[in-house]
C-alpha cells in the first residue's frame, strides 16, 4: 500500500551473469530510497529495467498500483519516470534548452523556435527545486556538476514524480554534493520520490528514507536510515567487516622522476587555464593535486598525458623532455596514465575485456611477436589482470561496455599498473568503486609507491588525498598556490588554500607562484 | 503473483539474445536472401513468367557447373578485390566512396603500362602493370587522405567528388591523346596478347581472380592477427580512446585511403587487361559503388566479402540469362537484384536490433 513503484521478484540475465536474481524493491510517495551495493551487484541493471532500458526475464513492475510493461523509456517517461545516467547523456554541442526538447515527439510540445518559452518554463522549474543553469548556455561550457542539474531539469521538464539518480554524486566535488543533497530533499518535500545510487554510505545515511543493499544480483535487506550506521552497510554490502583505514610507511623518495617547469596552457575555449606551474614528483612518493574541480586540474592532466599542448614550459621524465609529445611517445616515455573520464577516454566499449587489457601494449611483446598477435599470452594477461584486481565479469572475452561502472574503473586501474610505469598519473582512481575496492586500489597505489613509482594524484576526494599523498600540491585558479609535506598539513588549511587564500610563505616548503 | 507475461518474453528475446555474431550473419544472411527472391518471384510472375523456372536458370547459368562457377568467380573478382580494400576502411570507420574513381585511375595507369611496356617479357610486364594499377588507385585515396589530415575535409565527400573527376580524366583521355590511332570512337588502342592477364590451370580463370581469391586470408589475417588490424579498429570503434593508447589516428586514416585505393585501381588493371582491354567512356558496372555494399553486407569481414561478391556476381549473371534465355527485361533484372540486397539488409538490421 502506498507505494508509487513495486517492483517484484525481478530476475535478469546477461550471457553468463545473473545480474538480479529475484529482487523486490518499493518507493513510496515522497521518500528517497537508497541503493546499495558493490560494483557489479545489480543496482543499474535494475534502474535499467524499471527506466523500461532492459526488459526483464521475470517478475513484474507496478507503477501506482498498476502493472507496467514498458517496451523502451518513452513508456517509463510517460508514467512519470525519469533516469539520470551514470554518465550524462547530453549532446555537448546544444544548449541546455536544446537538450531538454530533443525527443520530444508530440506535437504539442513547443517546437524548436519556442526556445525562448522553453526557457521560461525551465527557468520556472529551475526556481522551484533551487536547480540553477542558464538554459541558453551550451552543454560543454558548463561544469560537471551544472551538466548534472540539466539531466534532473530534463527529467522534470518532462514531468517526471519518480527520479532514478545513479551515482549522481561520484563526479561532483563535496561542495557541489551539499547543494545537490539540499535539491534532493527540496524535491521531496515537493512530492517527488527518489530512488538514489552511491557508493558513499556517509551521503546515503544523510540522505535516505530507507535502504536497500544488493549483493550478487540479490537483496540482502531493506533497514530505515535512522535504524541503521555506515558499519552495518558495509558487513551487509561486502558480507565481511571492512577496514577503511590502513597503515602506510613514510615515503621514501628517490630520484626525480617528472618534472614540471613553468607550464602554461589553454582550456577548450582557449583562456588560459594553467599559469606557471612548476613541480616535480620523486620515484617512491605521491603527489596530490588538491583543488576545487575545474582549476585546472584536467587541462594539467591533459597536459601531462599528452592530450593537450601546453602553450609554454617544460614537461620532463627522467630526464627526457617530452613536452608536447603525443600520447604514444608519452607512453615510451613510461608515463601511465588513468583518465578522469573513463566512458569517453578510458575503454572501447566494443572491443573485448583482454583486448582492452593489453590496449597500449598490444605491438609489444610477448603480446606481438613478428608482426602477428599473440592471442594466447593476450587472453592470459586478461586472465591475470581481471584475477587480480577482482574484475567482476563472465569471461574476458566479454565487451568492455558490458561492465558495470566500477568494473570499468577497475580494468582500467589494472591495465595502467600493469605497464609498470616510470610515472603514474592517477586522475579520481576511485571514483564510481565500492568500498572495499576503494581499499584495495589504495593499498595497490601504496604498493607501487613501495616499490618505487613516481605517483601523480588527482582527486576531488579531499580525504582520498590526505590519506595518500606524500607531498600535497594546491592548484587554485591553474595556479599551484603552494605544496606541502603530508606531515605538515591539516584539513583546515588546505581548504583555505584551495579557496585561493595561502598562508605565509614561510612555511611553505616550496611553492611554483610566490614571488616577493 | 502472476508472472506469465514476462516468461512469454523471455522465451521471445533469447533466441537472439545468446547468439553470436557470426551465428547472426548466418541466420539474417541467407533468410534476406530468400526474402528478396520470394518478393522477386512476385515480380516476375507480373512480368508474366514462371517463378520457380526462372530461378532454375538463374542458378544454373551461374553455379551450375564449373565453367558456370568460374565464369562467377571472373565476375566476382573486381567486386572482392574492392570490397576487400574497402572493408579495411570501413574497419576504420574511414567512408570511403570513392573507389570508383581509385579503379578508373588504377585501370588507366595499367593500360598505359601495358600499351607501352610491350617491349618487356610477360613475366616482367604482368607483375608492372599490377603495380602500376596499385600505385594509381593509392594516389588516388591519398589525395582524400591528405584533405582529411590536413583540413579535416570529409573523407565521404572528397572521395565522392573524386570519383567524377577520375571518370572525366580517363574519358578525356579516351577521345583525346590517347585516342586509339585513326578511330573514330572514344577508346583507345586494345592492349596486345601480352598486356593480358595469364589464364590459369588451362581454364579462363585468370591471374587476377587468383590473386584477389588469395587476397581473401591475408586480409583477414592482418584483420585479426595484427597490431595494424587491431589499431585499424581501434580507431573506429573510438577515436578518443585510440589517441589515449597512442594509436596515430592520422596513421590509419591514410592507411586505410591507400590500402582501399591501392586494391580498387589493382582491381582496375585487371579487368582493363582482361574483360575490357581498353580504356573507353565506361570501363566499370559500378563496381566501385557495388564494393561499398559488398564490403558492408560482408560485415567488413574478408570471408563475408568473399560470399557476398561472389553471390552479387551470380546474381548479375543470372539475371542476365533470365533476359537472354526467356526474353525477361533488364529491368527487372536490375529491380530483382535491387530487392534481394535491400531484403538482406532489412532481415540483418531487424536481426540486430531484436539480438541487442
Ligand atoms: N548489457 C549488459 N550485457 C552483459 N552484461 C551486463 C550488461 N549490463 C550489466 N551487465 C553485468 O551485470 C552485472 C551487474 O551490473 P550493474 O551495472 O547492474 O552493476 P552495478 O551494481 O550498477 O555496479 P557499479 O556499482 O559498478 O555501477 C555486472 O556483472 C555486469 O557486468
Ligand atoms: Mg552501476
Amino acid at each position: 500500500m502506498g507505494s508509487i513503484v513495486e517492483m517484484q521478484g525481478i530476475i535478469k540475465s546477461f550471457p553468463g551473469v545473473t545480474a538480479n536474481a529475484g529482487v523486490d524493491f518499493d518507493l513510496k510517495k515522497g521518500e528517497i530510497h537508497s541503493l546499495l551495493g558493490e560494483n557489479g551487484a545489480g543496482k543499474t541493471t535494475l534502474m535499467n529495467i524499471l527506466y523500461g532500458l532492459y526488459k526483464q526475464d521475470a517478475g513484474t513492475i507496478s507503477i501506482n498500483g498498476e502493472q507496467v510493461n514498458f517496451m523502451n523509456p518513452s513508456d517509463a517517461i510517460a508514467h512519470g519516470l525519469g533516469m539520470v545516467h551514470q554518465h550524462f547523456m547530453l549532446v555537448q554541442r546544444f544548449s541546455v534548452a536544446e537538450n531538454i526538447i530533443l525527443g520530444q515527439k508530440s506535437s504539442r510540445e513547443p517546437r524548436i523556435d519556442d526556445l525562448n518559452l522553453i526557457g521560461k518554463k525551465l527557468t520556472e522549474i529551475s526556481d522551484l527545486y533551487g536547480l540553477k543553469v542558464n538554459p541558453h548556455a551550451i552543454i560543454w561550457t558548463l561544469s560537471v556538476g551544472e551538466q548534472q542539474r540539466v539531466e534532473i531539469l530534463k527529467a522534470l521538464y518532462r514531468g517526471a514524480q519518480i527520479l532514478i539518480l545513479d551515482e549522481p554524486t561520484a563526479v561532483l566535488t563535496p561542495q557541489e554534493v551539499k547543494e545537490f543533497l539540499e535539491i534532493l530533499k527540496r524535491l521531496t518535500s515537493e512530492g517527488k520520490s527518489i530512488i538514489f545510487i552511491s557508493h558513499k554510505l556517509s551521503e546515503v545515511m544523510e540522505i535516505s528514507d530507507r535502504i536497500s543493499i544488493l549483493r550478487d544480483g540479490k537483496k540482502i535487506e531493506t533497514v530505515f536510515a535512522k535504524d541503521t550506521n555506515e558499519r552495518d552497510l558495509a558487513r551487509m554490502m561486502v558480507g565481511r567487516e571492512v577496514n577503511t583505514n590502513f597503515e602506510k610507511k613514510v615515503a621514501e623518495p628517490h630520484e626525480v622522476r617528472l618534472q614540471v617547469e613553468h607550464l602554461c596552457a589553454n582550456n577548450n575555449r582557449g583562456l588560459e587555464a594553467l599559469h606557471d606551474v612548476s613541480f616535480d614528483v620523486r620515484a617512491g612518493e605521491i603527489l596530490g593535486i588538491a583543488g576545487v574541480a575545474g582549476n585546472g586540474q584536467n587541462e594539467l592532466e591533459e597536459v601531462l598525458s599528452g592530450l593537450r599542448k601546453s602553450t609554454s614550459g617544460k614537461k620532463i621524465v627522467c630526464g627526457k623532455d617530452i613536452t608536447n609529445m603525443p600520447p604514444h611517445k608519452v607512453g615510451i616515455a613510461r608515463v601511465a596514465h588513468i583518465p578522469t573520464d573513463r566512458y569517453k577516454t578510458g575503454l572501447i566499449s566494443d572491443f573485448m575485456i583482454s583486448e582492452n587489457a593489453v590496449l597500449q601494449r598490444i605491438d609489444r611483446e610477448p603480446f606481438t611477436k613478428h608482426g602477428s598477435l599473440q592471442w594466447k599470452k593476450i587472453n592470459e594477461e586478461a586472465t591475470s589482470l581481471v584475477k587480480r584486481f577482482g574484475v567482476k565479469t563472465p569471461s574476458i572475452k566479454t565487451k568492455a561496455g558490458k561492465l558495470s561502472g566500477g568494473n570499468a574503473q577497475k580494468l582500467i586501474l589494472a591495465r595502467e599498473l600493469a605497464r609498470d610505469p616510470y610515472v603514474l598519473i592517477a586522475a579520481q582512481p576511485t571514483r564510481g568503486l565500492d568500498i572495499s575496492a576503494i581499499e584495495y586500489v589504495h593499498h595497490a597505489l601504496i604498493e607501487q609507491r613501495d616499490l618505487g613509482m613516481a605517483i601523480l594524484l588527482f582527486s576531488t576526494e579531499l580525504t582520498e588525498i590526505l590519506s595518500l599523498s606524500d607531498r600535497i600540491a594546491v592548484i587554485y585558479e591553474g595556479r599551484i598556490i603552494g605544496i606541502i609535506n603530508r606531515e605538515d598539513a591539516d584539513i583546515l588549511e588546505i581548504g583555505l588554500m584551495m579557496a585561493g587564500i595561502k598562508r605565509p610563505s614561510s612555511t611553505l616548503e616550496q611553492t611554483g607562484v610566490i614571488e616577493s | 503473483m502472476n508472472r506469465e507475461p514476462s516468461k512469454i518474453q523471455r522465451r521471445r528475446t533469447d533466441i537472439f539474445h545468446t547468439a553470436s555474431p557470426t551465428v547472426l550473419n548466418l541466420i539474417s544472411i541467407p533468410s534476406g536472401i530468400l526474402l528478396g527472391l520470394i518478393l522477386g518471384a512476385v515480380l516476375i510472375v507480373i512480368a508474366g513468367a514462371d517463378p520457380i523456372a526462372s530461378y532454375k536458370i538463374m542458378f544454373s547459368s551461374s553455379l551450375g557447373g564449373k565453367n558456370q562457377i568460374i565464369e562467377t568467380l571472373i565476375k566476382a573478382c573486381p567486386l572482392l578485390l574492392i570490397g576487400l580494400g574497402l572493408s579495411a576502411s570501413f574497419k576504420a570507420k574511414v567512408w570511403n566512396i570513392g573507389a570508383e574513381g581509385q579503379y578508373y585511375i588504377g585501370a588507366l595507369f595499367g593500360w598505359m603500362v601495358g600499351m607501352y611496356g610491350t617491349a618487356l617479357p610477360k613475366p616482367v610486364l604482368i607483375p608492372l602493370m599490377l603495380t602500376a594499377g596499385l600505385i594509381g588507385g593509392s594516389l588516388w585515396g591519398l589525395l582524400p587522405a591528405i584533405l582529411k589530415i590536413k583540413n579535416g575535409m570529409n573523407v565521404i565527400i572528397s572521395t565522392l567528388m573524386l570519383n567524377y573527376i577520375a571518370i572525366l580524366i580517363v574519358q578525356y583521355l579516351a577521345r583525346g591523346p590517347l585516342q586509339e590511332p585513326g578511330g573514330f570512337l572514344p577508346r583507345t588502342a586494345k592492349l596486345e596478347r601480352i598486356a593480358r592477364m595469364p589464364q590459369m590451370f588451362g581454364t579462363r580463370l585468370h591471374l587476377g581472380c587468383v590473386i584477389a581469391l588469395l587476397l581473401v586470408p591475408v586480409v583477414y589475417y592482418i584483420f585479426t592477427s595484427t597490431p595494424l588490424g587491431f589499431k585499424l579498429r581501434a580507431v573506429g570503434s573510438n577515436p578518443k580512446v585510440a589517441k589515449y593508447a597512442g594509436f596515430n589516428v592520422n596513421l590509419a586514416i591514410f592507411i586505410a585511403l591507400i590500402f582501399s585505393g591501392a586494391l580498387a585501381g589493382m582491381a582496375g588493371t585487371i579487368e582493363i587487361s582482361t574483360a575490357y582491354q581498353r580504356l573507353q567512356s565506361s570501363i566499370s558496372l559500378n563496381y566501385g559503388f557495388n564494393g561499398v555494399l559488398i564490403a558492408l553486407l560482408g560485415r567488413t569481414n574478408p570471408w563475408g566479402v568473399l560470399l557476398t561478391s561472389i553471390f552479387f556476381a551470380a546474381l548479375t549473371i543470372g539475371v542476365e540469362n533470365l533476359h537472354v534465355v526467356i526474353g525477361l527485361p533488364v529491368s527487372l533484372s536490375d529491380a530483382i537484384q535491387a530487392l534481394v540486397v535491400l531484403s538482406v539488409m532489412v532481415v540483418d538490421s531487424y536481426i540486430r536490433k531484436k539480438a541487442s
